[in-house]
């Protein structure tokens, strides 16, 4: 078990390294002009001469290498070009709210996707099974820009009852004061016990919400369901009901347990796919995360922004696979 | 027995085969509505500079006088802000749309494949290096890598597909890997090799051409998936590039207007959708019928 974990923990060391390395290649080998990159197209020759040797451009690929990771563990991702300011304070006023919407999409994927999916094999090719496998398939079909808008259409436009964007409306920023504590505003509403602005900042997350839980609710109801209905067909399943215990019983205890693996798994997956669809709809609610200011920067082919971005989300997803799979292994029938 | 007849045994239960799971297939309504669909959309994708309204503005002309039309008779999705025609133009987007992800698939497709058959086939250091080497791009939040790519690389349609094929090639090696192992096992395998064929015929002419069903399941499970990725890098102003009728791209203009020109992002929207949903639903069913443990006659 113990050995398992620290072989796990040491891949995971190892795929941190090669993931790093491929986005060494892909930023700094493969393009002709790292360095005109790393400044923008307005740059001035002596700044092109400077961001060069601040790069280690002059010097041999593995040297560079080697500086690329010594910047990436000081925290220095560089200047965005933008706003010229370092792209890691950046990251870090843009990541509470993201991570706040990728919270609330992983627990509607556990809390809705899962009872959806076991409820989809229970029923097979039952009038539920089909309702349930349509939402899903069709969940992961819509393209969720298209969704923020529609759903800003008819709650906003149409029906006015919720607002279009933003964290707070503007009325709520000017009468009260905002608590700023963690960055993490629904948890500082509730902390410094602030109910109006708490009211109107979940208002505002209505939207947002919806918008980004629809998709892994969908990815984790069809992989609940597959992974359920391998199970139903195994024979200690069989044996259990013939035994005569309850339908209730043989479902919950021993194939939903049993499928629970495949489940966090794809409950990772699915926060992956969270995270990366902040990317297309944040900007569209104006919310104040990573995904508005990846938005901003592709459009501005801010280099050291997508690049700080790009590294800061890989490692938190390879992190976060690396605790799934210790999650898993604390189950006893994985070490076999 | 004659040459002929060693050919139409070997063949027959394959077309049996074939004919059960058509049979499956069909039998299921919501696999055979989808599969009507994917018809239609591939004569639309074939057939659009022949069949829209309008097929001169589906580029770059400008008619100030018709902007932002609602839907009517003459404009069945409306126009846009150049005065445009929106269902000529979504109805060629099924065509990119299309195009695109055909290759993007098949570059996937072009890159995993022989990976996965010679790290299948060869067993030991090669195929755990291989394979850890294809875990690598799985260890990506999905989409992330495609974004950093087309972002490097310039956005334009092209480097989208090719930004698109390298973040998906992985599931083809994974796939091909898997399948690869269990026939490199099979009898005509070991007389190939006994006769002293060379490994890398063994794998491209033996094994390769004999997994090509299950690799194209898994490709028709993908095109959904990939037409909803290029339609988000477009969005995402990485994909295609106007004037091109890309529908991402139309909803990602549309943002500026729709509060007051609704048309403009629903259909674009309502095609992506509908485009995704019946493939997904396609490959569902594939899945279902092919898939020897699902599989109910």
């Amino acid at each position: 078990m113990k050995s398992f974990i620290i072989k796990r923990l040491l891949f995971g060391v190892v795929v941190l390294f090669f993931v790093i390395l491929v986005t060494f290649i892909i930023t700094r080998v493969v393009p002709s002009d790292p360095a005109q990159k790393w400044v923008g197209a307005r740059a001035t020759a002596e700044q092109l001469e400077q961001a060069t040797i601040e790069l280690g451009l002059d010097k041999p690929v593995y040297i560079q290498f080697g500086k690329y990771i010594e910047d990436i563990f000081r925290g220095n991702l560089g200047k965005s070009l933008r706003s010229r300011q370092p792209v890691i304070e950046e990251l870090k006023t843009y990541l509470p709210p993201t991570i706040e919407l990728v919270i609330i999409s992983t627990i509607a994927a556990i809390f809705i996707g899962i009872p959806l999916g076991v409820a989809s094999a229970i029923k097979k090719d039952k009038l539920l099974d089909h309702f349930s496998r349509f939402t899903s398939i069709g969940a992961v079909s819509l393209p969720v820009f298209w969704v923020a808008l529609f759903l800003q259409l008819i709650f906003y436009s149409s029906l006015k009852i919720l607002p279009l964007g933003g964290q707070l409306g503007i009325k709520t920023e000017l009468i009260y004061q905002v608590p700023d504590i963690t960055g993490f505003l629904i948890f500082d509403c509730l902390i410094s016990a602030n109910w109006p602005v708490l009211k109107d900042a979940l208002l505002h997350m209505v939207l947002p919400g919806i918008t980004i839980a629809l998709y892994p609710i969908g990815l984790v109801a069809r992989m609940t369901r597959s992974a359920l209905l391998e199970i139903l067909n195994e024979e200690y399943i069989v044996a259990a009901k013939s035994y005569g215990l309850p339908n209730r019983l043989v479902v919950w205890r021993y194939a939903v347990k049993n499928s629970l693996g495949p489940t966090i798994t794809v409950v990772t997956l699915a926060i992956g796919y969270s995270l990366v669809n902040t990317f297309l709809i944040e900007a569209i609610y104006s919310w104040p995360g990573i995904g508005s200011y990846i938005a901003i920067s592709v459009t501005s082919l801010d280099y050291p922004a997508i690049m700080g971005v790009t590294i800061f989300s890989t490692i938190a997803y390879v992190v976060l696979n690396l605790i799934a799979d210790i999650v898993i292994a604390l189950d006893p029938r994985v070490r076999l | 027995m004659s040459y002929n007849n060693l050919i139409v045994n070997t063949i027959r239960p394959r077309i049996r085969e074939l004919k059960i799971s058509l049979h499956l297939l069909n039998r299921n309504y919501l696999t055979r509505f989808a599969l009507l669909i994917v018809g239609l959309l591939v004569a639309i994708a074939l057939l659009a500079p022949l069949i829209v309204p309008y097929p001169e503005q589906i580029m770059n002309e400008n008619n100030p006088e018709e902007k932002l039309m609602a839907p009517s008779a003459e404009h069945l999705f409306g126009t846009d802000e150049l005065g445009r025609d929106i269902f000529s133009r979504v109805l060629y987007g099924t065509r990119i749309s299309m195009r695109t992800a055909l290759l993007a698939v098949g570059l996937a497709i072009i890159i995993g494949v022989p990976l996965g058959a010679i790290a299948g086939a060869s067993g030991g250091i090669v195929d755990e290096l291989l394979m850890r080497f294809t875990d690598l791009f799985l260890s990506f939040p999905p989409l992330l890598l495609a974004i950093t790519i087309a972002a490097f690389m310039g956005p334009n349609l092209t480097n989208a597909m090719i930004a698109i094929a390298i973040t998906w090639w992985p599931w083809y090696a994974r796939l091909m890997r898997g399948q690869a192992v269990s026939i490199k096992e099979r009898p005509f395998v070991k007389a190939a090799e006994a006769i002293g064929t060379p490994h890398i015929k063994i794998v491209f002419m033996h094994i390769i051409p004999n997994c090509i069903s299950p690799i194209i399941v898994q490709a028709s499970m993908d095109i959904g998936g990939v037409i909803l990725t290029i339609a988000s890098l477009s969005f995402l102003g990485l994909g295609a590039q106007p004037p091109l009728p890309e529908w991402g791209l139309m909803i990602s203009t549309s943002r500026t207007y729709f509060m007051n020109a609704w048309w403009y992002s629903v259909f674009p929207g309502l095609f992506i959708f509908m485009t995704v949903l019946v493939f997904n639903l396609l490959g569902d069913g594939l899945r279902e019928v092919l898939d020897p443990k699902t599989r109910k006659l």
